[in-house]
């Protein structure tokens, strides 16, 4: 375990430092380099905004109202068939479907649940590691003349479904 | 989609709510959850700023064509079919890279572009070769060597340890990825066996 935390641990810095070395052994100007792509990131993220809160506040309703936990129950025979604590799988069903109705749905499972529960490290594991399918696929063949996609669709929501599963697995044994 | 699945949410929240008789309990949660939107957003926003500042030094000093280079040898067993094709593979490489890199501004206009020079070479047919199935599969799976987002929003939520998810990101996206990837190959390779016969 400990050779686990050390890896997390030094990923970010050792990635920070690598860059600046790389940067400055090239000669470029680092901060003023660094300077244009903080404003881009900021671009970025005033740009989620938008949707962030009309989803937040949506679900915020949708939990209040207790919709959220009818459908948790309605479905707890399955999630505990593979053992994925119920309270994600809201969130797990909306993540090949919206990058943002997915972000909102995890910070929400982090603000309830607790951002260090098991919910809350299977959420964030989930979303670093599987993308917004739907979209990304509509988004690429939609630049093409190409309409039958064959076994496209397929093969990649199968990724996924082994991400979601695999995410709570692996969470099971890193930090249970 | 998303249109119906929102509108979706609300409508029916209104309802159950309703038959709960929790209607008051729903409006002041679709207040607080708007106000919750812009603290969240707010709480991460400089993590998502200092990355993409780090990464634009990245592009610019060369550092990301250095793993183009890298990945090459891998995609040339992913992207059999593209072995000639040194444009193709070039733009393929450079898209996966910045997804690698989490370059989100520069991974789409790459893949679009990537996209549509492997439809070129599929001579603009309406149905998709290997290759294009096999780049779009790969794009709908996420390897992402710091998860900067997730790491921020834990951070500013308070995590004890925000940056412990980056080991079971890498493990978990690697063997979805890998998954899809296989997958892909093998429905690739049938579809020319069925048809050869």
């Amino acid at each position: 375990m400990d050779i686990i935390n050390t890896i997390s641990v030094y990923a970010v810095p050792v990635s920070i430092a690598g860059i600046l070395i790389f940067g400055l052994l090239k000669n470029i100007n680092v901060y003023s380099v660094f300077l244009d792509g903080a404003k881009e990131g900021l671009k970025i993220g005033v740009g989620i905004i938008p949707p962030i809160l009309g989803l937040l506040a949506a679900l915020g309703m949708f939990r209040a109202s207790g919709a959220l936990e009818l459908i948790i129950n309605s479905i707890r025979p399955l999630t505990d068939f593979f053992k994925i604590p119920p309270e994600i799988v809201p969130f797990a069903l909306m993540r090949p479907v919206s990058g943002g109705a997915s972000l909102a749905m995890a910070t929400d499972i982090f603000q309830n649940y607790g951002v260090d529960s098991f919910a809350g490290r299977a959420a964030a594991v989930m979303m670093g590691s599987t993308e917004t399918t739907f979209y990304t696929l509509a988004v690429y063949f939609g630049a093409t003349k190409a309409s039958n996609t064959r076994h496209t669709l397929r093969c990649a929501l199968t990724a996924d479904v082994v991400g979601i599963i695999l995410s709570v697995w692996v969470c099971r044994c890193f930090f249970a | 989609m998303i249109n119906y699945i929102w509108a979706f949410m609300i409508l029916f929240s209104v309802v159950v709510g309703a038959l709960n008789g929790r209607l008051e309990d729903v409006v002041q949660a679709a207040f607080d959850g708007a106000n919750n939107s812009i603290q969240t957003v707010l709480g991460f926003i400089g993590v998502t700023a200092l990355w993409s500042g780090l990464m634009k030094i990245a592009e610019q000093s060369g550092l990301v064509r250095v793993f183009t280079r890298l990945i090459r040898p891998i995609n040339r067993i992913i992207f059999s079919d593209l072995k000639k094709e040194r444009k193709a593979m070039e733009a393929v490489s450079a898209n996966m890279v910045a997804n690698i890199l989490g370059l989100a501004n520069a991974a789409t206009p790459l893949g679009i572009k990537a996209m549509q020079e492997l439809d070129r070479i599929n001579g603009n047919s309406k149905t998709a070769s290997n290759a294009m199935c096999m780049f779009a599969v790969i794009n709908s799976a996420s390897i992402q060597l710091i998860p900067s987002t997730m790491i921020g929003i834990r951070a500013s939520m308070g995590s004890a340890a925000p940056s412990e998810i980056i080991l079971p990101v890498w493990i978990v996206s690697i063997c979805a990825a890998l998954c899809g990837v296989i997958l892909t190959k093998f429905s690739g390779s049938a579809y020319y066996i069925r048809r050869a016969k």
